[in-house]
């Protein structure tokens, strides 16, 4: 991904005055910082801004208390409990599927690869309803799990968790797997001359060296699946205190004209993403660090 | 076309990239900016070319103020280090590129386009491969379609930045003759910059010698290699013996040491740097003699032309490391064993005052090339 | 990209990258089992629903009246959004990756951060910005101009989610590249939209191209954000995303995957072009002499 965005950075900001440049000879400088400012500020910075100020409207104790009613704290629970377990699976899973795709030849490869970015490019309602029709008690994986096994997982929190695993599939792949490719077998050949087995020469030699990528991959996951809406809605059946998501809640809030108690909720998810998004551009600095060091 | 810089400043940050330069680049001559990495050869270059700013100083082109024109009005060709040949077009609208972006008015026709790549790819002596992509190309065509490409606008000055890095050593020397061949027939001011000394002496007419941001030396490659003005061309431009000493009455006193020398325009008393070439040192085996530094014979390597013998110095506290070229014939005389113990006798010695050198005049005058 | 080419990867033919085989088919199937189970169940499960009542439903449904007023209205957001951050993304890739300047590091993290909102909280700005009680929302209605609830607030919505791919994309392959072909440009004579139009866009297409698809598949597909803004009125203001839902919630579950269906249709396209392009862009990667890239080029490529 592009620059990574380090606490020195923001340091190093603070520091300027403004948007200086030093001296290039190509041209369309102002033109470009003018057109980019303009249209970020325009749809992107004004609005954020909108959830900052409309929230200033309640005064602490009021804002406090809407963020920490019961049923929203039951939906910060399992939207954020439900997406790391969900980003945990994916990390599992994705560094498997990363690993075979890269180390091993099998028919169908090809395509695999490439389905891989379905979630990407599936929108999310149409992953919510065939989620829902595969899951529900009559559906093809539903009859069994829940039918045989008894296990409920359409209408139920297991189903938040499986529609999360599928929206965050692709991003532990796609971060772990061009590192993976960039490997010199050579630090394989080095463990084995020394002597290494194969189980410790991943765990010594490449873990270390995939383990960067694999937090970026969980983190964006991670960041991923909390915001998500489209594909849970459906697959929730969404129960007040028991499958309800932070977004919905936001939803029903506005649904009943409560502009101010959404956007209080909205604040504590926006302030989280943007924890998160520092935390991102931090492993990806760490990551290019590492691929930078082990060559 | 004649070029002037003086008194040219850059820093990037906190470091001092350019430090008051001023050069003198007569028309028609082949000049090279020689130096080590980080000297400012190449931001040397490029403010030339306009591709850079300096914080101050002026640049004139045949006696105009470089500075109020842009780099498209400059007129100059510039090839750069790694061609930077346009991916996506053939060879022909590479080099076709200068003219095709000119205003319509200005725009030579589409035949008169044609035959001038024609006209250069012949004189770079690739036209037949017009139709190809830069990445077909090898390294050395590269080069070619670079300077080809360079040359289309007609400009006033050529300018090359490390025009022979990226290639291997058997096309480079091929190269560095083709360059002299061509800029004899052209006979456009150019410019090139190289950190390597041998390419500089034997392509250009004049070698400028920088050294962290500052001008060492200017003068032609037999003055700059048999006359260097500072210690950093001296032991920048071949392989060199480095003595440390103290001007005395009956010589150079290093160590316990006495070496003779010539140079009288030191005081007595003066610490000094004492540099000499390799093939400046006498090997003497006779154990009664005293004058020369002591030394140990560790190698002798005598393949080749010329026969070389790695010594180290006698003082254990220095760690000082020698070498000697002598004549095949010399060390089949000597009959030197590892392990021998010999003095090095300097016939030609050079001293630079220690420990801080102070700029010579060649730096803050413009001088000329 | 790996080769496929080969009968064997590399890491097979070496002895010391190379598994027992039951380690190697172990991996294989739990890996492969996950795949078929989160992604190609969902994907067949949504053509075999959309199907189930037989073709003439299935056509019907699609060629219903408000079905195709979303195709419509679908289409026509992508058309005004995908080229508004074309262009944005273009000015903001030559910005910073021909240009240094101070707060570059900032400008980038602030084109990041769409992709960390919730598409739900993206809705609920713009309501807050331009809904009857916003910030612009007197004025709105004094000269009855409608944002919120009509097709504006739809492909604003639109345009944030989408805002960073085609930046996203440029940026790195843009820093890769350099100046050195730019610099020639100029050197040569060009002036700044000759360098751009001549040199710089030609070495990025495919990166544009994928920027592009990407982008239009998202703001085709987008659910969350739309949702807010929308209104939801059947024939005006539903797009093909919405319809689905509606049809969902109505229990016509024929219908709703029949659209649906339409939708995976462009997901597939969307990664057959991908993976063309990708495949196009790397060979035309590797064939030209590059520099050593930058080391964003070597991290991954992956949009949220």
């Amino acid at each position: 991904m592009a620059i990574a965005l380090t606490p020195n950075a923001l340091l190093g900001r603070r520091r300027g005055n403004s948007f200086r440049r030093s001296y290039s000879v190509l041209p369309g400088f102002n033109l470009s910082l003018g057109y980019t400012l303009g249209y970020l500020t325009l749809i992107v910075l004004i609005p954020i801004a909108a959830v900052f100020l409309k929230t200033s409207e309640l005064s602490f104790a009021e804002f406090w208390k809407v963020v920490t009613a019961p049923r929203v704290l039951a939906s910060y629970k399992l939207s954020f409990g439900a997406s790391i377990i969900a980003a945990a699976i994916n990390a599992v899973f994705g560094l498997m599927l990363a690993w075979v795709l890269v180390r091993y030849s099998f028919p169908g490869k090809r395509i695999v690869d490439a389905l891989v970015d379905l979630p990407f490019a599936l929108p999310t309602a149409v992953a919510g309803i065939a989620l829902t029709a595969l899951y529900a008690r009559n559906g093809w994986i539903g009859q069994y799990v829940e039918g045989v096994l008894g296990i409920k997982i359409a209408f139920a929190p297991a189903g938040v968790l499986v529609a999360l695993v599928f929206i965050g599939l692709p991003f532990v792949v796609r971060t772990v797997q061009p590192i993976l490719e960039d490997l010199e077998t050579e630090l394989e050949e080095a463990a084995a001359s020394l002597g290494a087995r194969r189980w410790q020469t991943f765990r010594y030699v490449l873990l270390p060296i995939l383990l960067p990528a694999l937090l970026t991959g969980f983190a964006l996951a991670f960041a991923r699946a909390v915001g998500e809406y489209g594909s849970v809605i459906f697959i929730a059946g969404n129960i007040p205190l028991v499958s309800e998501i932070t977004p919905l809640i936001i939803i029903t809030k506005l649904e009943q004209y409560d502009y101010v108690g959404a956007t209080a909720v909205a604040l504590v998810m926006l302030l989280f993403s943007f924890v998160l998004l520092l935390v991102i551009n931090a492993l990806q600095a760490w990551s290019s660090r590492s691929i930078g060091g082990s060559r | 076309m004649s070029i002037e810089v003086r008194n040219i400043h850059k820093r990037f940050g906190n470091f001092t990239a350019l430090n008051d330069i001023s050069l003198n680049f007569e028309s028609g001559q082949l000049v090279a900016l020689l130096g080590p990495s980080g000297c400012g050869k190449t931001t040397l270059l490029r403010i030339i070319a306009g591709l850079e700013q300096a914080d101050s100083g002026i640049v004139t082109l045949e006696g105009e103020d470089a500075s109020i024109s842009s780099v498209r009005e400059r007129q100059v060709g510039f090839v750069f280090q790694h061609y930077a040949l346009f991916k996506h077009m053939t060879v022909f609208d590479n080099v076709a590129f200068g003219m095709r972006m000119k205003p319509r008015a200005q725009r030579p026709s589409k035949q008169e386009i044609k035959d001038k790549v024609h006209e250069l790819l012949n004189l770079v002596q690739l036209d037949w491969l017009a139709d190809r992509y830069p990445s077909q190309l090898s390294g050395g065509q590269r080069q070619r379609i670079a300077l080809a490409r360079a040359l289309a606008v007609e400009p006033r000055v050529l300018l090359l930045d490390e025009p022979f890095g990226a290639l291997d050593a058997k096309v480079r020397k091929e190269l560095r003759r083709w360059l002299r061949k061509l800029h004899d027939e052209l006979h456009i001011t150019s410019i090139f910059v190289t950190h390597d000394q041998e390419e500089a002496l034997e392509v250009a007419d004049n070698v400028v010698l920088m050294d962290h941001g500052r001008v060492e030396q200017v003068g032609t490659p037999e003055e700059v290699y048999n006359h260097p003005a500072t210690p950093f061309v001296y032991s920048f431009l071949g392989s060199v013996n480095l003595f440390h000493g103290r001007v005395e009455e009956e010589g150079l006193r290093v160590g316990a040491d006495a070496v003779p020398h010539t140079q009288d325009n030191f005081t007595e008393g003066s610490e000094v740097f004492a540099f000499v070439r390799p093939h400046e040192l006498q090997i003497v085996t006779d154990t009664g003699y005293t004058q020369g530094v002591a030394a140990k014979v560790v190698r002798v390597l005598s393949f080749g032309v010329s026969a070389r013998v790695e010594l180290d110095g006698l003082d254990r506290d220095k760690d000082q490391h020698f070498e000697v070229e002598l004549t095949q014939a010399q060390v089949a005389g000597l009959a030197l064993t590892p392990g021998q113990h010999v003095r090095l006798v300097p016939s030609r010695l050079k001293l630079f005052d220690r420990p801080g050198y102070v700029s010579a005049d060649a730096v803050s005058n413009p001088a000329s090339v | 990209m790996s080769h496929y080419s080969h009968k064997t990867t590399r890491f097979e033919r070496n002895l010391a990258t190379r598994e027992a085989p039951w380690v190697k088919w172990t991996l294989l199937t739990l890996s492969l089992s996950f795949f078929v189970l989160f992604l190609i169940l969902p994907l067949v499960s949504v053509f075999f629903e959309a199907l189930r009542k037989g073709w003439e439903v299935y056509l019907l449904s699609i060629t219903e009246e408000t079905a195709l007023a979303a195709i419509k209205l679908t289409v026509l957001i992508a058309i005004i959004s995908v080229p508004l951050n074309l262009v944005f993304g273009v000015a903001a890739a030559w910005l910073i990756a021909k240009h240094d300047f101070r707060g570059k590091q900032l400008l980038t993290t602030f084109i990041d951060l769409p992709f960390s909102v919730s598409p739900v909280i993206v809705g609920l700005m713009y309501m807050l910005v331009f809904g009857a009680n916003g910030w612009f929302g007197s004025w709105l209605v004094e000269h009855d101009l409608k944002v919120i609830f009509a097709v504006p607030g739809i492909v604003l919505a639109t345009i944030f989610v989408t805002f960073p791919f085609v930046a996203r994309e440029l940026i790195p392959l843009m820093q890769a590249q350099g100046r050195d072909e730019e610099e020639a440009a100029v050197v040569l004579g060009a002036n700044g939209w000759q360098t751009l139009w001549y040199v710089t866009l030609p070495n990025v297409k495919w990166g544009l191209l994928y920027g592009v698809i990407l982008s239009n598949a998202r703001a085709m597909g987008e659910f969350g954000a739309v949702s807010v803004v929308s209104g939801k009125i059947r024939g005006q203001t539903n797009t093909m995303p919405l319809h689905v839902e509606i049809l969902y919630n109505e229990y016509n579950f024929a219908a709703a995957f029949a659209v649906a269906s339409l939708l995976a249709l462009l997901a597939l396209v969307t990664l057959v072009i991908k993976t063309r392009v990708e495949h196009r862009a790397s060979s035309h990667f590797n064939a030209s002499h590059m520099v050593p890239a930058d080391i964003n080029t070597l991290s991954p490529r992956v949009v949220p």
